[in-house]
């Protein structure tokens, strides 16, 4: 019974209320079950909901009420008491499930809120997130664009490339406007425009280095905004009118070699910075972010580093490039002083014998006419060449000998010798001469001097010979005397030589002889120049006297040889003068000596000693020669065996002979030393080994040491020298004649 | 010829022989060498000179005959020919040795040739002087006299 539209007036009023709730409760129902459906309809839709359990609920309530006021339509007329019995359960129904609900939503709704504010969260969350993201994003792009700058800018050790790259790629990755270098200047008082981007050319711009802006871009590592109008920015012409663009300056330091000390880093505190300023667009609204800065501020630095490698490579290719010449000129230097050396060496060579030959045969034969009749003036032009042509042998000696102390190759022949004995010697040779000038000569030994020593008896000898002659040779009367200590260690920190300090051991002493003279005396200022070569002091007194001028020097040089310092002291012309010298030699002792067992005790004494059963091995390649040595031998009682190539020697050799003779100048002269060092190993069976050789050269002398030859010996060899080397050889087993 | 008389020359001879350096002081070594144990060690070892410095000099001759010749070998005889010439004493012929090496090293041959000539004159010379010493020497001995070494005073 729905209601019609047309208006019957007729209806009684409480009738049309009736009517109009009826209508109501019509549509109070439809819609209450409508509800339910459409809400199952659209959580079935969505794969969300979790409170399906409340939906139910919540559908019955809103059916129940349904139900209810569809009931009540009928309530309106006369209704049956099922009908009322209905209407009751619904209602009852209804109750106790709006209750529940109720109930229900208590717990419900601020589950329901908190949805919310969790949505809230996770959205805000979200926004945050994107955020980072955006910001990571911008970072890893400004890494890149750093990466990609810094290799650009690495692959090149050229600095103007260098600096190119930098402005360019800067530029590029910034969008600049324009970005410019300011370099010091020499003087360090000035910042000049040294590279800019746009402009291709930058005219010598300047601006003084102490501006307050500079001072605080330098005092910071930031980059720092400065404003556009600033000299440092204002580097383009001003033309038009528009907003210049936000302009930051960065410091760049300029790294030297000599920062980077090994112990300690680099230190920026004193340093020079130059300066580079980077200019947005103008006219555009950009602003300066913070990861551009950044950007900037990294690729300072990597300028800096690659500035610094770009100079050290520079110097070092400087360096490099000064060695190479120098290189090459003592190379250049090394062989002239090379060829200079062999040119002496050679010269020496030839010198050496042919100079001693023809020597040998004047002596020879002057000595020779001196035996014969001779008339008086006669004899006197003998005995004047002979005496001028020993004093000719003696200088060619002692030039021989001192090119060969200067070169080094000479060396001292140590034995043992009688000490006192040296020194009687000399007084003997010089009595004469002394006596003559009417000089009294006095030697004086101290008593604890040894015995005897161990140093090279010839050349001490020469050397006091030399001092004590010139005392002789300088005084006109007088008294010479000559003391001979052991020097104490106190006494030898001598004031002249401070650095010289002589240290006695237990194998050596210090010898000191002091040669003094009551004769002419020398200058004090003349003193350094006595022990030069060949000068000699030009006074009217000298001038007669004969003499190169070489004997103190090689007197020195021997001297230094033996470990020792040579001075004078003089108080002046006329005072006379005091020689001393200090040289070092070794203490003999008993336990050194080494005894053969086999021979018999041999007295140094160079008498008419025979080697009688001394077994002996000649090896010489040359008939004559190998006869002649083996006569000599042979009168000198030893028991001979000659071979004439080493593996016949090797063949005979045993341990019973003594000694070996091999001559050099044979092919395997040198090959049979090593040999017998082979077969016999230990030092007291092997025989010893000498070497007979006409050569006189020090290689020679240093072959055969390498080889292990015991001895060496120049031939020709007389029956003399053949015996003293024998007696010398048996007594200290070793034997290296003075060449 | 008494016996005095030919000592006398023989002394003379021998000095002239220096003087002349023909030989030098390694001869006198030498001759000091010989004693009664030893009575003919000069003659024994002057003959093994000659022999030996015939051969060298025949071995000198051939090489440098050579088309090529081998400086090498030509030096290994100098050498042994002035080891010899120096053992006995024959001064000139070792000196005329040693000029020979030097050019044996420049490998010159033509001077070599020329040095080979001198060498040989200097060997025949001393060897004819050699000789007629020892002819000397054995007639004194012959004549039952000794040879009076220690009168060549040096």
């Amino acid at each position: 019974m729905e209601s019609c539209n047309c208006v019957d007036p007729q209806w009684p009023p409480e009738e049309l209320l009736m009517k109009y709730q009826y209508i109501s409760d019509f549509f109070i129902a439809l819609a209450y079950f409508s509800i339910p459906l459409e809400l199952i309809y659209f959580v079935k839709k969505s794969a969300v909901f979790p409170y399906r359990w409340v939906l139910v609920q919540f559908g019955a309530f809103i059916v129940l009420c349904g139900a209810t006021h569809l009931i009540n339509l009928w309530t309106f007329t006369m209704h049956s008491r099922t009908v009322a019995i209905v209407m009751t359960v619904a209602k009852v129904l209804t109750a106790v499930v709006s209750c529940a609900t109720a109930l229900m939503l208590v717990h419900i709704i601020p589950d329901l809120l908190s949805v919310k504010t969790r949505e809230l969260i996770l959205k805000n969350k979200a926004a945050e997130l994107d955020r980072e993201m955006g910001l990571i994003r911008t970072q890893e792009e400004t890494g890149r664009h750093v990466r990609m700058l810094t290799h650009e800018i690495r692959s090149t050790l050229d600095r103007h490339t260098i600096l190119k790259t930098t402005l360019v790629e800067l530029g590029r990755t910034l969008a600049l406007e324009e970005c410019a270098l300011w370099m010091p200047t020499r003087t360090g008082l000035e910042l000049q425009l040294s590279y800019t981007l746009r402009q291709q050319n930058p005219v010598g711009y300047t601006v003084p280095i102490h501006l307050p802006v500079v001072n605080k871009i330098f005092s910071s590592n930031r980059a720092v905004k400065i404003s556009p109008n600033c000299p440092l920015a204002r580097i383009r012409p001003f033309a038009g009118k528009y907003m210049p663009g936000e302009v930051v300056a960065v410091r760049v330091p300029l790294l030297h070699l000599s920062n980077f000390q090994i112990n300690d880093w680099p230190e920026l505190s004193t340093k020079r910075y130059a300066l580079m300023v980077l200019m947005l667009p103008s006219d555009s609204a950009r602003q300066w972010h913070a990861y551009e800065l950044e950007l900037v501020e990294v690729v300072a630095d990597q300028v800096a580093v690659a500035l610094s490698h770009a100079a050290i490579l520079e110097e070092s290719m400087r360096a490099r490039d000064l060695l190479m010449e120098q290189n090459v000129a003592l190379d250049l230097a090394r062989r002239e002083a090379e060829t200079a050396i062999r040119a002496r060496n050679d010269f020496l060579a030839v010198m050496n014998h042919e100079m001693r030959t023809p020597m040998h045969a004047i002596i020879a034969l002057s000595s020779l006419l001196q035996e014969t009749e001779l008339a008086p003036e006669q004899r006197l032009m003998v005995e004047t060449i002979l005496k001028s042509s020993n004093l000719l042998a003696t200088l060619i000696n002692d030039v021989l000998d001192l090119s060969r102390l200067e070169d080094g190759s000479l060396q001292l022949d140590l034995g043992t010798f009688n000490l006192h004995s040296v020194f009687w010697e000399v007084l003997n040779l010089i009595k004469p001469i002394a006596s003559v000038k009417r000089l009294a000569v006095t030697l004086n030994l101290a008593p604890d001097l040894p015995e005897y020593a161990i140093g090279d008896e010839k050349r001490l000898m020469q050397a006091i010979l030399n001092v004590v002659g010139n005392a002789v040779k300088f005084s006109k009367e007088g008294n010479i005397s000559i003391t001979a200590f052991v020097a104490k260690p106190d006494s030898l920190r001598d004031l002249h030589f401070p650095d010289f300090f002589p240290v006695p051991s237990d194998n050596h002493f210090y010898l000191r002889v002091q040669v003094k003279d009551e004769g002419l005396g020398i200058n004090p200022q003349d003193i350094p120049k006595l022990f030069t070569k060949f000068a000699q002091s030009q006074s009217l007194a000298t001038r007669n006297s004969s003499g190169s001028g070489l004997g103190l020097a090689i007197c020195k040089r021997f001297v230094n040889l033996m470990e020792g310092h040579i001075w004078i002291e003089s108080e002046g012309l006329g005072k006379g003068c005091t020689a001393i010298f200090v040289v070092k030699l070794g203490i003999l002792e008993r336990s050194n000596e080494s005894k053969l067992p086999f021979l018999p005790k041999m007295p140094p004494i160079h008498g008419q000693t025979t080697f009688a059963g001394l077994k002996v091995i000649l090896m010489d390649d040359n008939g004559v020669s190998r006869t002649i040595t083996k006569g000599l031998l042979v009168h000198l009682g030893c028991d001979v065996t000659t071979v004439s190539s080493s593996d016949e020697c090797l063949r005979v050799v045993s341990q019973d002979h003594n000694v070996v003779f091999v001559d050099v100048c044979m092919p395997d002269g040198f090959e049979v030393a090593i040999r017998i060092h082979e077969k016999f190993t230990k030092r007291h069976e092997r025989p010893l080994i000498v070497a007979l050789t006409a050569n006189t050269n020090k290689v020679t002398k240093e072959n055969c040491m390498r080889v292990g030859m015991d001895g060496v010996i120049l031939k020709p060899v007389s029956v003399d020298k053949m015996r003293g080397v024998l007696s010398d050889l048996l007594e200290h087993r070793v034997l290296f004649e003075a060449m | 010829m008494d016996v005095g008389q030919m000592q006398r020359t023989w002394v003379e001879y021998t000095k002239s022989l220096f003087r002349e350096g023909f030989l030098d002081a390694q001869f006198t070594q030498l001759q000091l060498l010989q004693d009664e144990s030893n009575p003919d060690f000069v003659v024994e070892v002057v003959s093994l000179f000659f022999e030996d410095s015939e051969r060298l000099l025949n071995d000198l001759a051939r090489a440098l005959d050579q088309q090529i010749v081998d400086f090498k070998r030509v030096d290994a005889h100098v050498h042994q020919l002035k080891g010899s010439s120096s053992s006995i004493g024959a001064q000139r012929v070792k000196n005329a040795c040693i000029a020979f090496r030097n050019f044996c090293e420049e490998q010159n041959s033509e001077a070599c040739l020329k040095c080979l000539h001198q060498v040989q004159q200097e060997y025949y010379l001393v060897k004819n002087k050699l000789e007629t010493l020892i002819r000397l020497e054995q007639q004194i001995v012959a004549a039952g006299g000794s040879i009076p070494i220690e009168e060549l005073s040096f």
